[in-house]
């Protein structure tokens, strides 16, 4: 029987190991000068909120595209590197690692989802790179987690809440039962409802929390429909949404309660359908049909249409957003350090990508913008694919809406 | 006590203690003859749902596709016994389990691949949507169906295992196979029959648990491991330890949600491990079984 | 030169030292070399379990949880700003879950017990969830310094990655020893008895049991090491680390690299991770990949990379 020779052994290891050491140094000896400037992008390409990150994907390119077709930032081409961060903390942050140490990107934007973001942070801000985190966190914008480097572009809890607990409140009833998913995000989100409510002169009747991807509501809803709510306010993420809504009709609940929630989201509504989704309110950061109204919309309506046949969806327009900031940053401080670029934001810190006017407030990083509400349109209303919702309202920007700087730890 | 409140809760439990069951029994079924545990069967399960969206699409009959998916995941889980599990007969106890192990993520990656990434909403048929009202709830009427279609497959299998000379055959491979091969049973077409049907039973029980949750590549993940506690806690290759703890977690998960539903998905896990202590081989377990 | 492979043979420990002292220089980026060390170690701490003992755990996020938990909160919430005392935490708690632990797990064996180390790991990790204001829930646990090396009057920032690198290096080095004379010691060859056939090392007079657990122990230590190492490694330490995924991933890890030998588990680890992050840039179907992989090693390579490799060698199973 032959077995393995010590000679084809180690020339085996001493090729093996030729390989993975060229493939470390080979980047570096390439990278020249006149760089483009790199962006990194780390996002949940796989994972139960996949079809997210493939909106956040879209919006960014799409935003890459346009500073390219642009001539790039100061001359150079700008690039998105994309990673998978698998809706994992760890990986989130192995993958930021990776990004800045091995792609030498010079800024980060992504995230989707609090805890990764804030694994993303850390890294960041070891590393001193600048960072616009483009999800729901109310965390993130405010101390310890916060920075002068990171950025907060996409909206929050808090703010989200308010807005739609206030105008639930006024238009819809002031009776409520909330359900929510038992985490971070579904518990903050809970925790304003209930205090926006009571605000405004409301009853919660009950609050109840569900484990998080459990798609199995049923044992809650015959007691919620004992207590005779006039709104159930479900904060239901993700597929969760979808099967929420699915068994709360099939006990009949449309009928006798209005349905809300804190955020809709396209690709949901798209999943779900006019069905499942009809008269039920939700706010949102974006939605295309913005663009019979709003200028900016238009233009990046049509780009999306031109590149993917479809148009934007509300995370895409985060991800859109924060690179063209990001390139807006470097240009106003012709650099690329993260510090420069970050304080030339805060001196100049409003703009208007694709919604309407925006703002960095100076403190916290935080980027305020408008929302709007929106009712879902039933079948045989919808207008072709994607116009599956009705613009109800519109809740201009207004810093109110969020935490103060001092609850936020700032003096 | 409110009574009103417990009731409907004891229902939606018992449906969810339906879907448990079928699980169970399948895994139960393949560990008791087979000594193999079986980590793809929270994979075949998802495949079951997808199957059924896909037959439904094609053949517009939710009947049919209610019927033909799990006989094609039951297919499948011929396909995977004949080609791969019966590679490790004679190693060691622990290599199907790894190796189904790497076999679920294969089969959850394909669909995500074939179906995409954000999963498939699927409903049930006219005739069985809406309320049936039972006095103290209205309970949807698909939900029903759910309990029915188990209590039937039930009813048949027991029949099968124990009125039928292939199910004879079962009984005694699990509790001696050498004798059995000894008396010339030719138990390798009995085992691809047991994984067949095994994997044929979490094909229906994702069939009937789509039109409730929606097909979605992920729904194996947390199913497989709670289906392992109720096979762990009725007994591993007993039937009626499957059926028995499948109704009971069932029951466990619906009450703790309602009294307390913070403690929901721990619970299921504190019951396995106090029983475990107590009654080592499971509620019926043989002991001896699974060591 | 069979001598070299004899001598690797004859001395583990330091053939290891050589070959991570230059392993940031080989992988792709610095920052890979140190998961690949960590997880090396948590792999490690498994294979003790598994491939010498013979007991197979599918909860051995626990630990690898407690030990990050531990370095965590110890550096994050009190004031005491050491940290050798955070390092030391990590592993400390460990190895008190794997005494309690264990002596649970360990009176059922086979698959029962597999499924005990399982609902403990789950337990936990619901338990970390739920328990929001101390560890910080499925936010994780953040806010852990990065303090610097002090050692007689010495003090090392280890902000950088290469800095991080080797200061786990030590620690790794020093575990891997510590396994060694475990192994070599005459508890390690009951263990490998054990592992071969309980009911004869019981009758040769043998405390089985009190064995079986004093591994368990040990395996929990060195797993509550990674963990420890990897909370400062990631500045957080996320909730899914408790997640029974992260003990597959070990299981996986170990087995493609070859359990019951000596390096086994930091080939697994480094192959896998290195794998999965250079597949990632590739494709979003990279569990696919690695699922393929590790179904063909299950089925052809049951020994695993090095397993196979050194299998055939007569110089002994390292």
């Amino acid at each position: 029987m032959k077995s393995i020779t010590r000679r084809s052994f180690l020339a085996t290891g001493a090729a093996a190991a030729g390989v993975t050491a060229t493939q470390g140094f080979f980047p570096a000896v390439l990278r020249a000068q006149s760089d483009p400037i790199r962006i990194g992008f780390p996002l949940p390409l796989t994972g139960p909120f996949a079809a997210l990150a493939a909106d956040q994907q879209r919006g960014a390119q799409l935003a890459q595209d346009e500073l390219n077709a642009k001539g790039g930032i100061m001359g150079r081409k700008v690039e998105v590197l994309f990673r998978d961060d698998q809706l994992k903390p760890a990986v989130g942050a192995q993958r930021t690692k990776e990004l800045i140490e091995n792609e030498k990107v010079q800024f980060v934007v992504g995230g989707l989802a609090a805890h990764v973001q804030m694994a993303i942070n850390e890294q960041t801000k070891k590393s001193k790179v600048l960072f616009i985190s483009v999800s729901q966190s109310d965390e993130i914008s405010a101390k310890p987690d916060t920075s002068p480097i990171t950025f907060h572009e996409a909206l929050n809890p808090t703010i989200t809440s308010r807005v739609m607990g206030k105008w639930t409140c006024d238009n819809l009833g002031k009776k409520w039962w909330i359900i929510y998913a038992d985490y971070a995000w579904g518990k903050q989100n809970n925790m304003v409802l209930a205090d926006t409510l009571k605000a405004n002169g409301g009853t919660l009747l009950g609050s109840t929390p569900y484990p998080l991807g459990s798609a199995e509501f049923s044992a809650h809803l015959p007691k919620i429909q004992a207590a005779k709510p006039d709104v159930l306010m479900s904060v239901t993420p993700g597929a969760d949404n979808i099967a929420f809504l699915k068994q709360a009709r099939s006990f009949g609940m449309d009928k006798q309660m209005k349905l809300a929630q804190p955020l809709v989201w396209i690709s949901y509504l798209k999943e779900g359908g006019p069905e499942l989704y009809q008269d039920v309110y939700g706010a949102t950061n974006w939605y295309w049909e913005l663009q019979d109204s709003i200028p900016t919309a238009k233009k990046y309506v049509e780009a999306s249409m031109k590149k993917f046949n479809m148009p934007p969806g509300d995370y895409g327009a985060y991800a859109y957003s924060a690179v063209l900031e990001v390139a807006r940053g470097v240009e106003l401080a012709k650099s690329t350090d993260s510090f420069a670029v970050a304080d030339a934001l805060r001196k100049s810190p409003t703009y208007d990508h694709f919604k309407g006017k925006q703002w960095w407030r100076t403190c916290d990083n935080k980027s305020f913008q408008d929302l709007w509400i929106m009712k879902g349109r039933g079948p045989g209303k919808t207008k072709g694919e994607w116009g599956l919702v009705d613009i109800v309202a519109r809740v201009p920007a207004d810093e109110k809406y969020d935490r103060t700087c001092a609850e936020k730890g700032f003096a | 006590m409110d009574l009103a409140a417990v009731l409907p809760q004891v229902f939606t439990g018992l449906v969810l203690g339906m879907i448990f069951v079928l699980l169970a029994i399948g895994l139960s079924l393949i560990f008791g003859l087979m000594t193999v545990v079986n980590f793809a069967h929270g994979s075949l399960y998802m495949l079951g749902a997808y199957f059924t969206v896909f037959l439904l699409a094609y053949t517009k009959s939710f009947w049919v596709a209610l019927v033909v998916a799990p006989i094609l995941v039951g297919g499948l889980g011929f396909a995977i016994e004949r080609l791969l599990i019966r590679r490790l007969y004679g190693r060691g106890p622990d290599d199907p389990l790894l190796l189904t192990f790497g076999l679920s993520l294969v089969l959850i990656e394909t669909a995500k691949l074939i179906w995409g990434k954000i999963g498939l909403t699927l409903d049930p048929p006219r005739a069985l949507a809406g309320a049936v009202d039972l006095g103290f709830m209205a309970f949807p009427l698909y939900r029903l169906f759910v309990i029915a279609v188990t209590i039937v497959v039930l009813i048949g299998l027991w029949a099968f295992v124990n009125r039928t000379n292939v199910g004879l055959i079962i009984r005694a491979g699990s509790r001696d196979p050498l004798m059995v091969r000894a008396l010339g049973v030719d138990l390798n077409r009995i085992w691809l029959l047991v994984f067949g049907v095994g994997c044929g039973l979490a094909g229906l029980a994702g069939a009937l648990a789509g039109p409730m949750r929606g097909a979605y590549a992920d729904m194996g993940v947390t199913m497989i491991i709670e289906s392992f506690v109720v096979v762990v806690v009725g007994g591993m290759g007993s039937l009626l330890g499957a059926v028995v703890a499948g109704i009971m977690m069932g029951q466990v998960v619906g009450l703790t949600t309602l009294f307390a539903p913070k403690l929901a998905e721990i619970m299921v896990f504190v019951v396995m491990a106090v029983v475990l202590l107590i009654r080592p081989s499971g509620i019926f377990g043989e002991a001896g079984l699974a060591e | 030169m069979r001598t070299v492979t004899e001598w690797v043979a004859r001395h583990p420990v330091f053939a290891f030292a050589l070959a991570f002292a230059v392993f940031p220089f080989v992988v792709p980026y610095k920052a890979l070399a140190a998961q690949v060390l960590i997880f090396g170690l948590l792999a490690m701490g498994f294979n003790l379990l598994y491939g010498y003992t013979g007991l197979l755990s599918f909860g051995h996020a626990a630990y690898y949880g407690l030990g990050a938990y531990g370095t965590g909160l110890v550096l994050a919430k009190t004031k005491l700003g050491s940290l050798w005392l955070g390092v030391l935490a990590g592993p400390l708690l460990a190895m008190v879950g794997g005494a309690v632990i264990g002596f649970f797990c360990l009176r059922r064996r086979g698959i029962y017990f597999a499924m005990l180390t399982l609902a403990f790991a789950q337990l936990l990790y619901f338990v970390a969830f739920h328990l929001a204001d101390l560890t910080g829930g499925d936010d994780g646990l953040r806010g852990i310094p990065q303090l610097p090396f002090q050692l007689l009057g010495w003090s090392i920032p280890l902000e950088s990655t290469l800095a991080f690198y080797y200061f786990a290096y030590v620690l790794v080095v020093l575990a891997v020893a510590a396994l060694k004379r475990i192994l070599d010691s005459p508890f390690g060859t009951v263990l490998q008895a054990i592992r071969e056939n309980p009911d004869r090392a019981a009758a040769c007079g043998y405390d089985v049991n009190r064995i079986k657990h004093l591994s368990f122990v040990f395996s929990a230590t060195f797993a509550g090491l990674a963990g420890g190492l990897d909370a400062l490694r990631l500045a957080v330490v996320p909730v899914e680390s408790l997640y029974w995924t992260t003990s597959g991933q070990v299981v996986i890890m170990t087995l493609l690299g070859g359990a019951g030998t000596f390096f086994g588990p930091f080939v697994g680890a480094g192959t896998y991770l290195v794998l999965e992050d250079r597949l990632s840039v590739f494709t979003e179907s990279w569990p696919l990949v690695i699922g393929l992989i590790f179904m063909a090693f299950v089925l052809f390579l049951p020994k695993g990379i090095w397993g196979t490799l050194v299998g055939r060698l007569p110089i002994g199973r390292i």
